[in-house]
């Protein structure tokens, strides 16, 4: 099994998920960060005081996937995050060693 | 001079009328003798006064709140809310006796301490038409809301137990003897300053006292590089909404009666806060870039401020033009002035405050219309150059008084508790550590 982790554009979110979805992965996890890559923050002008802001809001997606999606996972949300701008985000694949569906107690990729 | 004579033939004559009258029990007592309380007069100043609390709670509580740093938010509003309440309480009980009963002309006297003498239909010279018990009541929102405007300079730092004393000292020693000279019948009123609503009063006193106490404190840690960036303008926007309405009360109330020269108030408030907002607001535009939501609101402050002594003396031209210096100075003050300077006022108490006071006072000589003030009130656009001169003599004396008092003050706070909290607690937030609240 494993770990797709894709940081992305958050008015992506819906796109990408569509992409995975129509896959046949059944879950995933979302959560809101910030970050920063080549893409700039914005400056904040407070009675001329200015600050530039580093971070930038993102959103992270995490999917767990049978080894044998993997490589079509990666492509739809790609496609799906892609504008052609800088700070379109990043995908990172990793192991992951054991899953457990906690209702059932299914395991492996049966628990995904 | 003929005293003893005219004195006795003077006196015969009052005791036979009283003999008289005591005579006719049903005979109403002569007219000069009985204020004429005026109902209508009495119901706007009773708005008013509920207008001008409104400024304080939460009208500036949550301008500050929004600016601040969310780890020091509820430090901030803990200020104004300690602040209204301790103010009230000392007011009530001297410094209402010291602003405003006759003494000299330095300071009032005790003869209304914990409102000694304070009769029912009784009313005060200020305002003979109206309780002296709303009178008094409408002063002591004025009391209340100047401290806790002062105290927006420390933002971020300060002890709040210094802070309590601070605000109790302060009102004492220096509002109280502003108030006697400005509108207590002190010397400052007898030299025929104007300031109609609290640019001296209010303003510059709070404005200067603000530079010395962030001259005094010294900056914020990591100011200016550090992100101090405001957590949540639109408390900011709220609060300034409330001290725009409820300035209606500070200076339409100021005329302590309902009526044409109250409605004046009003609108040359409304017009001033109006364009001074449109000023900041187009010139933070062409200087920096883009209109800010805190530059729109910082500039409505400004305006409302400027007017505040001149508010019961000019018309809307004049109004137009206060609030288009007041936008333009107030924001070049909070700004480049301020950056140039180098000292850290947090919350630009002096840069609109103490700049808008000191612009609106003298701009109250500039155009001040017998029209609208009566008679003996002329500006300089009536011939009358000497009131910008008498004006300029009202500044300095109350910055004197609020810049050394404040400094001795912050002195003797700073020698026996100390001033300013410690950096740990500076860099984990206000809230946490002295109050033991967060909001998360």
């Amino acid at each position: 099994m494993k770990m797709l982790i894709a940081i992305i554009k958050p008015f992506k979110l819906e796109e990408v998920r569509e992409a995975l979805t129509g896959l046949g992965i059944q879950g995933l996890t979302v959560s809101e960060v910030k970050g920063f890559g080549r893409q700039k923050g914005q400056t904040e002008i407070y009675r001329g005081a200015e600050y530039a802001v580093n971070f930038l809001p993102k959103v992270k997606i995490e999917a767990v996937l049978d080894d044998a999606l993997v490589g079509r996972a990666v492509e739809a949300v790609q496609k799906a995050a892609s504008t052609g701008k800088i700070g379109d985000g990043k995908i990172f694949i990793t192991d992951i060693s054991h899953a457990v569906r906690i209702r059932t107690g299914e395991t492996g990729t049966e628990a995904l | 001079m003929p005293a003893f004579p005219s004195g006795v033939r003077r006196l015969s004559a009052a005791l036979a009328v009283a003999q008289a009258a005591a005579l006719l029990p049903a005979v109403a007592i002569a007219a000069d003798d009985k204020p004429k309380i005026d109902s209508g007069d009495t119901a706007w100043m009773i708005v008013a006064t509920a207008l001008v609390l409104l400024m304080s709670i939460p009208g500036l509580a949550l301008f500050y709140a929004g600016m601040v740093r969310k780890k020091n938010v509820l430090a901030t509003t803990a200020q104004t809310l300690a602040t209204v309440a301790l103010v009230s309480v000392l007011w009530v009980v001297v410094g209402y006796s010291l602003a405003f009963t006759s003494g000299t002309s330095v300071i009032g006297d005790l003869s209304r301490f914990l409102m000694a003498g304070l009769k029912m239909d009784g009313v005060h010279e200020a305002a003979k038409t109206v309780p002296e018990n709303v009178f008094m009541m409408f002063q002591l929102t004025f009391a209340a809301i100047t401290p806790a405007i002062v105290i927006g300079a420390a933002a971020d730092r300060i002890k709040f137990s210094a802070m309590l004393w601070f605000m109790g000292l302060w009102l004492l020693a220096v509002y109280c003897p502003v108030a006697h000279w400005v509108w207590g019948g002190g010397f400052l009123q007898k030299a025929g300053v104007l300031d109609f609503a609290g640019g001296i009063v209010v303003h510059i006193n709070a404005g200067v006292a603000g530079l010395v106490l962030a001259l005094v404190l010294g900056p914020r840690r990591g100011y200016p590089a550090d992100n101090m960036a405001p957590h949540n303008l639109v408390l900011t926007v709220a609060g300034v909404s409330m001290l725009w309405v409820g300035w209606f009360g500070f200076n339409a109330g100021s005329a302590v009666a309902a009526d044409a020269r109250a409605g004046m108030a009003m609108t040359v408030t409304h017009v001033a806060a109006a364009t001074a907002a449109l000023a900041w607001m187009f010139a933070e535009w062409a200087t920096m870039g883009r209109p800010s939501v805190l530059g729109i609101a910082s500039g409505a402050v400004a305006g409302l401020g400027t007017i505040t002594p001149a508010s019961g003396y000019v018309g809307v031209g004049a109004a137009l033009v206060i609030g288009l210096v007041a936008g333009l100075a107030c924001f070049y003050a909070s700004t480049t002035f301020k950056r140039r300077m180098g000292y850290d006022d947090s919350l630009d108490v002096f840069g609109v405050h103490g700049v808008g006071g000191f612009i609106g006072t003298v701009m109250a000589g500039v155009f001040a219309t017998s029209v609208i003030a009566g008679p003996e009130v002329k500006g300089l656009i009536e011939g009358n150059g000497q009131q910008v001169l008498t004006q300029l003599y009202g500044i300095a004396c109350a910055v004197a008084l609020s810049a050394i008092g404040t400094w001795v003050i912050l002195k003797i706070i700073d020698v026996t508790i100390g001033l300013r909290v410690t950096p740990e607690q500076e860099i984990e937030g206000l809230d946490i550590n002295l109050h033991g609240e967060t909001v998360h």
